[in-house]
């Protein structure tokens, strides 16, 4: 993975000085919070409900076992001994103290890491596919392309206060893995027929408020065009993007309001100005930087180890992993493994500092030393040999991370939800671990096959609702209750949509309830191998309308709240909202 | 007082703001150096364009495509950031300098604030007046927070890769 050089040091441990600076003036009363707001959001600290949540980036996913250290370490001497694996691949910490910020940031610069830009309404961390390099799939290792972005988008000078925040994904295999189409700019890395590389360019796509896929705004922009053309993309927004009214001001909205085809005139009447200048990518710096990504000295294995073979046939709960949480690997011999975040009982994403320190030292020596954290909240050690995978699995089991349940019903995509975030209308994690506990059972799960829940606390869907096969979301109600409205249809990847709502919301209590009539539906309408999407696809929503509301939901029996220790809530429960962030 | 070249200097321009019942028509634009929004700039030309010393401001969301052509007749082109975090300033310096190629004393008005001055001086501003109740001397220090900058912009022509020899893998050690 990429290395910082001398350059890339110099600049980040200057932003340590920097922010430090401005809590001294904070502190001091030098800065008003109003002032002081925008700046530690750009460095990745909010302010949540019960005491500062800091975010910290984690360019593409990719983590070195160090990194993971130094998670733990800060895990235990700045927060409550874990952290929270985000939708987008970052981490955060939900306990943090102000005043010890700038000695968290300092920590975290040794090993080559930041919260910069993880907040605030600037380009944000560049998200990726989290097989990149691996990916049987992959046309181009994305990674490179992801690299020189994040060092382009970090701070630019004119696009640090733009009309709203600015996500940019990025995929290179045939399988989009990174949601590309429901970002702010989402680039595909391409070759066109002469076999040069380049990029289809999405904008305009996004959840939240508005469900958008993006539009195409170029079919193949030469790689060498990368910088200079979102360049002018982040001009055109940063002048024309609507400021009057925060829900409005996406990029998404000023593309919709002028239409893709008067947008991409802007776009390239602004690019005909700097296209070929001295912004555009060299041979040189590509290379220096996809230097970083080649690929470790795998051994010549035999593509199936016979150990592992015999293994699975005698021990279910390995077969059951196996079957899915370990995906294939370009290398005979070897394979990805996906650690689950998703234990019952487990907030979504959550790991302890013992964990992460038990998977910094399996990522050591299964692993060439490297991580990936990716956007469905789990952890990834992307190139383990395959006769290491017994002993693997044994030791993720006894430590809460080998729940074969990825890509099935409790590989739930979470949101922090009203236990922590200031925004939430409604709680998730209680609501995931509700829903887990009541589908728990493992062959059932097998049995409804892949399927995608996803859950927001609010309209803000940073649990990506909009894009799961069954969304959740967390809706306002003027009597300060807990209300979800539920979609069904909605995807990720290559098919990407946005899911319909099935119709009026549901309380806290009916909610698992209410996913078990959709599971019923699609067990009564299901073809032979056909999965819940496809399902949903080929009947429409309308079947699991009629059959979820044709009865009245009775509520589910209380869950046990003290589960969540930390957060102790009475039993009428209520959303507690402060002021914004 | 005002920032200019990196300095805390002595400043006799004036800034002049419409007040809620005057035009730009009909406002009396003093004789001494004075900085006049766009819209009066337009409203009364004739009269203004022989001046010897005379400044203009843009507002955030006015466009500076409207100076194109002109931007020589003035000793000193201001933008307003009517609040710091109003970003759209950054891209009218920008292209003031780089596509309509002003070349005199561009200069940050409103809420100018230390935190945002090492960007704005990066994207063309070479002079700022930091609002009023902060320390300038205070202010200055942000024009010196980053020795290094990755991206090209109007300080900087070439981006880092095209700049310096960087370390790659090989010498990494």
């Amino acid at each position: 993975m990429y290395k910082y050089d001398v350059y890339d040091h110099q600049i980040v441990n200057e932003r340590v000085a920097q922010y430090r600076d401005q809590v001294r003036r904070r502190l001091s009363d030098e800065l008003t919070e109003d002032e002081f707001r925008p700046l530690r959001l750009q460095n990745g600290l909010y302010m949540q409900i019960h005491a500062y949540m800091l975010r910290i980036a984690v360019p593409y996913g990719m983590l070195s076992s160090t990194q993971m250290r130094m998670f733990a370490h800060i895990a235990r001497k700045y927060d409550r001994g874990y952290g929270h694996f985000t939708t987008r691949q970052n981490l955060q910490f939900n306990w943090i103290k102000l005043e010890e910020t700038p000695d968290l940031l300092a920590d975290l610069a040794t090993v080559e890491m930041h919260g910069i830009q993880t907040s605030g309404n600037c380009i944000r961390n560049i998200t990726s596919d989290e097989y990149a390099g691996v990916a049987a799939d992959e046309i181009i290792d994305p990674r490179p392309y992801a690299e020189i972005l994040r060092q382009w988008s970090t701070f630019h000078p004119e696009f640090a206060y733009l009309p709203r925040k600015f996500k940019i994904a990025i995929n290179g295999a045939i399988e989009d893995r990174a949601a590309i189409a429901v970002h702010d700019i989402g680039l595909s890395v391409i070759k066109n027929e002469q076999g040069e590389i380049g990029f289809r360019v999405l904008v305009g796509g996004g959840t939240a408020r508005t469900p958008i896929i993006g539009s195409e705004i170029r079919d193949f922009l030469p790689w060498q065009h990368m910088l200079t053309y979102i360049e002018s993309i982040m001009r055109v927004y940063n002048q024309y993007g609507r400021r009057d009214n925060m829900y409005k001001s996406r990029i998404k909205i000023l593309v919709k309001a002028i239409g893709i085809e008067e947008f991409r005139r802007q776009v390239e009447a602004d690019w005909a100005d700097i296209k070929d200048g001295t912004g555009t990518l060299t041979v040189e710096e590509l290379n220096r930087v996809a230097a970083y990504f080649t690929a470790p000295a795998y051994e010549t294995l035999p593509a199936n180890d016979p150990g592992v073979a015999s293994y699975k046939t005698e021990n279910k709960a390995f077969a059951n992993w196996l079957r899915r949480n370990v995906k294939p690997h370009k290398i005979p011999g070897y394979a990805v493994v996906v650690l689950s975040l998703k234990k019952t009982g487990v907030a979504p994403g959550d790991a302890s500092a013992e964990q992460m320190d038990v998977v910094a030292d399996m990522a050591d020596r299964f692993s060439f030393g490297e991580l990936r954290a990716t956007h469905k909240q789990n952890l990834v050690l992307a190139d383990v040999k395959q006769s290491d995978l017994i002993s693997l699995w044994k030791e993720a089991a006894e430590h809460g991370m080998a729940s074969p349940n990825i890509g099935l019903l409790t590989d739930i995509i979470c949101c922090p939800g009203a236990d922590f975030c200031t925004l939430a209308f409604a709680r998730s994690i209680p609501l995931s671990k509700m829903i887990s506990e009541r589908f728990d059972n493992i062959d059932f799960q097998h049995d409804i096959g892949e399927i995608e829940l996803n859950m927001s606390g609010c309209v803000n869907a940073c649990g990506h609702n909009h894009v799961g096969h069954i969304g959740v979301i967390g809706v306002d109600k003027k009597d300060g209750g807990e209300w979800y409205q539920v979609s069904v249809g909605g995807a990720q990847g290559n098919d990407a949509a946005i899911g319909k709502i099935i119709g009026p919301s549901f309380n806290f209590q009916q909610m698992p309830e209410v996913i078990d009539r959709l599971l019923q539906v699609y067990v009564r309408e299901r073809l032979e191998e056909e999965l819940f999407i496809d399902t949903v696809r080929r009947i429409g929503m309308a079947p699991f309308k009629e059959f979820v509301y044709a009865t009245p939901i009775e509520a589910e029996e209380s869950v046990d709240k003290s589960a969540y220790g930390f957060i102790d809530k009475p039993d009428n429960y209520t959303v507690q909202r402060k002021s914004r962030f | 007082m005002i920032i200019k070249n990196k300095a805390v200097v002595s400043d006799d321009w004036t800034v002049l703001r419409l007040s809620e019942n005057e035009t730009p028509e009909s406002v009396t634009v003093p004789a001494a150096k004075v900085i006049v929004p766009l819209k009066v700039w337009q409203a009364q030309r004739a009269k203004l364009q022989n001046r010897t010393e005379l400044g203009v401001w843009l507002a955030s969301n006015e466009r500076p495509e409207e100076l194109k052509g002109e931007v020589e007749k003035f000793d000193v082109i201001a933008v307003d950031f009517p609040k710091f975090a109003d970003g759209r300033g950054y891209s009218i310096a920008y292209n003031l300098r780089a596509r309509l190629g002003y070349v005199g004393e561009l200069r940050a008005i409103g809420d100018v604030l230390r935190d945002q001055m090492f960007y704005m001086q990066r994207v063309g501003f070479d002079a700022f007046a930091p609002r009023p109740d902060k320390n300038i001397h205070d202010a200055l220090k942000g024009l010196t927070d980053f020795s290094e900058t990755y991206q090209t912009s109007l300080d900087q022509k070439l981006p880092l890769f095209r700049r310096v020899k960087r370390d790659g893998i090989a010498t990494a050690g």
